[in-house]
């Protein structure tokens, strides 16, 4: 492994270009993957808008959306993905033992699952966060706004504490009014004892839904505490590695670039950006270097779309749960998701 | 002396009798009457009055009651869990069958009933895999896309297929002169009943793939159906203990002074009447089995309260909490009050041919 790693420098230092690419390393993931014909994604039991099954039984959401990239950018094909449901419980111990290829349920990376659990995070495709819902009609945009406005909140969870230290930071008065049960505080909320309710993003837009008049509230798109999350594979194999993290990359860079499900063959025939024919395989061979085809992310973006696509139709303003971008807007418009070049 | 009052009709002197002797008697009556109403009226009202039964979306929800509506939907998704739908004529021809053998089973003057019920008990369970999990011909449907009430019958019933006889030899082991026989039962029992069914499942689903050669796959519905089937084993050894230790010496005593040999006198005397003693027993370990199934939700396995759950999760669904879960409730309860009515009508037919 070492070595294979050394001669690959080496012949990258001396043509100084990408000819080490016929240098693959060992990959048994993705041996496994193309032996079966299908990838085995670990997703969530069930959570709105990130990964559930619709009426039809189809598994649907942003992070069952990143599997489908993945199938499609591996196997050409979005639907050869098979979806293991995984609980809370069970997650680590299904990745560890191999019954799936990788985990795209809502995971939170931290450094201590890092270190310890022998899992590594491939990127971020939600930046969850801790924040609020609230009465359109009051004029909210900021949480700042939220100075001398009670909230609702159930006694003792993190929620509770996070919230609190904010505005004590920042020597905002604010009324806090604890509730035995989080359902206690979210129905207080909806008849009116408070401005706001506070959870995360993702939980609080599943609840937006619930409340009598939904179109009545919104959610704040400031973060008050950092979440992230996005796909987990087992340490070891880094050539799988390497591909759950650019398909990532490349739904986002696919959205910076213009690049839409809609345009992918007219982009790819005439863009005239040389990063776009990189990241569509026109030319570069950048597919051949993870022992992909070169049209691996323009099956992605084809069959399933951009990042922002896909957020859309999942989450966002084409979906019940009608989330802004908010964070989980490109870094060129103000949010946080940025992708590395595809150079 | 006040006048003699004319005697009041039959049901009204009952109803008095027994619901108005007494001021306290009244009092307590016009309370529970009084709570029943508060209760029921708003019950009812959700459930029927102020329902909503047609339409395909949240949207054709408008009045306040129940949205039936998501049910509707689902409604087949619960029956059969994410099973391919043009397969699932198969389920229902393995739940026919099951069906018809029940009922032909339980008419007492099927000619040749024994024989008949051996084939079934043979024949249905091995078809019963194949029907579902196919192979030999027929397409195959892996274990994880079963779910619903299929997968909770198909749980519950093959727990127990091996869970009753596998308890019946536990209780004879523990009575067993034999020392090592005995305390293997004994261990066997206590060391299941012992450990919570959560922990089970939970270690079965998690603890075997990490400790199994790799490429040596058990199948997690499998795992999940022995870890239950075990423990559910020693519950049963112990109802049908109670049974054996009802039953009089002398009856294995006078069948000994006989010259019938162990097997025949536990065949022919102690287990018919251990089992008729202990059937109340063992249904209630039956139907708490039945109930239990819904922990493999723990190790992602829809069944069908687990799949009530999931629907919860489609944005489109969201919120409709009380109607999964009232649902799901219901088909539990009539399940197991089905069960229980059941195992009522076997003692009572059993009491009639013994006399007893």
């Amino acid at each position: 492994m070492k070595t294979v790693c050394r001669i690959a420098a080496l012949a990258a230092f001396f043509t100084g270009s990408a000819a080490s690419a016929q240098q693959l390393a060992p990959s048994p993931t993705l041996d496994a993957i193309k032996a079966r014909g299908h990838i085995e994604c670990g997703a969530h039991l069930g959570l709105p808008g990130f990964s559930f099954a619709n009426d039809k039984g189809e598994w649907a959401g942003l992070d069952v959306d990143y599997c489908k990239s993945l199938a499609a950018a591996v196997l050409g094909d979005a639907t050869k993905v098979k979806f293991t449901p995984t609980s809370v419980q069970q997650r680590w111990a299904v990745l560890q033992s191999g019954q799936v290829d990788l985990l795209s349920r809502n995971t939170t990376i931290t450094f201590s699952r890092n270190a310890t659990l022998g899992v590594n995070f491939q990127g971020i495709n939600f930046y969850e966060g801790q924040t609020f819902v609230v009465r359109t009609k009051a004029k909210v945009v900021a949480v700042k706004d939220l100075a001398d406005a009670t909230i609702c909140v159930a006694a003792g969870s993190t929620e509770e504490k996070t919230a609190a230290d904010w505005f004590r930071e920042r020597n905002l008065k604010v009324t806090i009014i604890n509730f035995q049960k989080n359902d206690d505080a979210i129905s207080a909320y909806d008849q009116g004892r408070c401005d706001a309710y506070t959870a995360g993003i993702g939980a609080l837009a599943g609840q937006r839904i619930k409340f009598k008049d939904p179109n009545e509230h919104q959610i704040l798109t400031e973060i008050i505490s950092n979440d992230p999350q996005g796909p987990v594979t087992r340490w070891g194999d880094e050539r799988w590695q390497l591909v759950v993290r650019w398909v990532l990359n490349g739904t986002i860079a696919a959205e910076a670039l213009g690049v839409t499900s809609k345009n992918v063959e007219e982009m790819k025939a005439k863009s005239a950006s040389s990063e776009v024919r990189r990241l569509l395989g026109a030319e570069g061979k950048f597919g051949q270097m993870m022992g992909l085809s070169d049209d691996w992310m323009f099956n992605a973006i084809k069959q399933v779309g951009n990042y922002g696509e896909s957020y859309e139709r999942t989450v966002g303003m084409g979906s019940a749960l009608k989330l802004k971008r908010g964070a989980n807007e490109l870094w060129t418009k103000g949010g946080l998701l940025y992708s590395p070049p595809f150079q | 002396m006040k006048a003699a009052r004319p005697p009041l009709p039959g049901w009204l002197a009952t109803l008095r009798q027994r619901l108005f002797a007494t001021p306290v008697d009244v009092a307590v009556s016009f309370l529970c009457v009084y709570v029943v109403w508060r209760i029921s009226l708003p019950l009812v009202d959700w459930l029927l009055v102020e329902a909503n039964w047609r339409g395909t979306s949240r949207e054709d929800c408008t009045s306040a009651g129940a949205c039936w509506v998501f049910i509707r939907a689902r409604f087949a998704q619960f029956m059969y869990g994410q099973y391919p739908v043009p397969e699932r004529w198969r389920v229902d021809l393995l739940g026919a069958l099951a069906v018809c053998a029940a009922a032909a089973l339980s008419w007492r003057r099927l000619p040749r009933r024994r024989e008949a019920a051996i084939a079934a008990l043979v024949i249905l369970p091995p078809l019963g895999i194949w029907l579902l999990s196919g192979g030999l011909g027929l397409g195959i449907v892996e274990t994880r896309e079963w779910g619903g009430l299929t997968l909770t019958l198909f749980l519950a019933i093959y727990a127990g297929l091996i869970a009753i006889p596998l308890g019946i030899l536990l209780a004879l082991g523990r009575r067993s002169r034999l020392p090592m026989i005995r305390f293997a039962s004994i261990v066997f029992i206590e060391f299941w009943r012992g450990v919570p069914i959560i922990t089970v499942i939970f270690l079965a689903s998690l603890l075997l793939p990490l400790i199994m050669p790799t490429g040596f796959n058990v199948d997690r519905l499998a795992r999940a159906v022995i870890g239950l089937a075990f423990v559910i084993a020693a519950y049963m050894a112990e109802a049908v203990r109670g049974g054996l230790q009802a039953l009089p010496d002398g009856q294995v005593e006078a069948a000994q002074a006989l010259g019938l040999g162990y097997w025949r006198i536990t065949r022919l005397i102690v287990l018919p009447q251990a089992l008729r003693i202990a059937l109340p027993a063992m249904t209630n370990e039956f139907i708490a089995l039945f109930k239990n199934t819904t922990l493999v939700l723990i190790v992602s396995i829809f069944d069908l309260l687990g799949i009530a759950q999931a629907a919860l999760a489609d944005p489109a669904w969201v919120g409709m909490n009380m109607e999964a879960y009232v649902f799901a409730g219901a088909i539990y309860w009539f399940a197991c009050f089905g069960l229980s009515q059941w195992s009522r009508l076997q003692e009572k037919r059993l009491q009639a041919a013994y006399g007893r």
